[in-house]
């Protein structure tokens, strides 16, 4: 399934991956199932809840703690899902998949993302170096887990250079 | 008493295409039960293999985490609405694996 937005949509994640630095931002993306499509229609960019070291811990405990932190992971509190999965039926949309910045490293998925990961959500990966957004992906978890595939993102109304490269650039790495 | 059960978008593969299940249940353990038994896809989802509710899973009575109640033995009354929502994670490599 392809996923859709606008260059306005792009900039926000890309300008959020800019103000989080170096830390990781994460928000969702609210949008509906159009001709095997998501389609975004609207983010809501969301607290980073490991910047609240005893509730993160709580929620998902971390496995080295001595090196996870708010800089390497993300965590989205379950409240702030729930509000946002409410406000989104309000007005007949769905969550469609999340999105999240890679401070100084590439726009791949990591083994936490895919551990933590659910099918069918679209997962936007931004890598932010030294300060500034640079490339952008979008990935989906297979079924049984075991991978992630590479999605294509076109951007509405335009023709997307960004998308074709990328997935041509994991082709070449394997 | 009958409840609603919301689903999120990645479940709703499993309870064909609904976005909300309504039956009768006593406590929110029945109310799962009952989910998993109409459409026992969901289960693996749900469940880990010694039968406990996933981390990943955060279930929610109206507007309250059921770790902060009395978990899955919470009492449901009617009209209850519970909300499965999942827990979203995820970072970078923690080491660059890049070659
Ligand atoms: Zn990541």
């Amino acid at each position: 399934m392809a996923l859709r937005l606008t260059q306005g949509h792009i900039d926000s994640i890309a300008a959020h991956g800019a103000q989080e630095y170096p830390n990781e931002c994460c928000g969702a993306m609210l949008g509906v199932e159009v001709d095997g499509a998501k389609e975004v229609r609207q983010l809501a960019p969301l607290r980073n809840l490991r910047h609240d070291r005893a509730r993160a811990e709580e929620l998902l405990p971390l496995s080295e703690p001595e090196k996870e932190s708010e800089k390497n992971r993300f965590l989205i509190d379950p409240e702030d899902m729930l509000r946002v999965e409410r406000d989104a039926r309000k007005r007949g949309l769905d969550v469609v998949g999340f999105y999240h910045s890679h401070p100084d490293h590439p726009a791949r998925p990591s083994r936490y993302d895919r551990e933590h990961a659910f099918p069918w959500y679209s997962y936007v990966i931004i890598s932010v170096e030294a300060g500034k957004p640079g490339t952008y992906t979008s990935w989906t978890l297979q079924e049984d887990r075991s991978e992630f595939d590479q999605e294509l993102i076109e951007v509405l109304g335009v023709n997307v250079p960004q998308g074709a490269t990328a997935i041509a650039e994991s082709r070449r790495q394997g | 008493m009958a409840v609603k059960v919301i689903i999120p978008t990645p479940l709703r593969q499993y309870t064909e295409k609904r976005d909300a299940i309504e039956l009768e249940a006593g406590t929110v353990a029945e109310a799962l039960a009952g989910l998993t038994s109409k459409y026992q896809g969901l289960r693996k989802h749900l469940y880990n293999e010694e039968g406990k509710l996933r981390s990943f899973v955060n279930i929610y009575l109206n507007d309250e985490d059921i770790r902060y109640l009395q978990k899955d033995q919470t009492p449901l009354n009617e009209n209850d609405i519970i909300s499965i929502v999942p827990s979203i994670a995820g970072g970078q490599n923690l080491q660059c694996i890049c070659s």
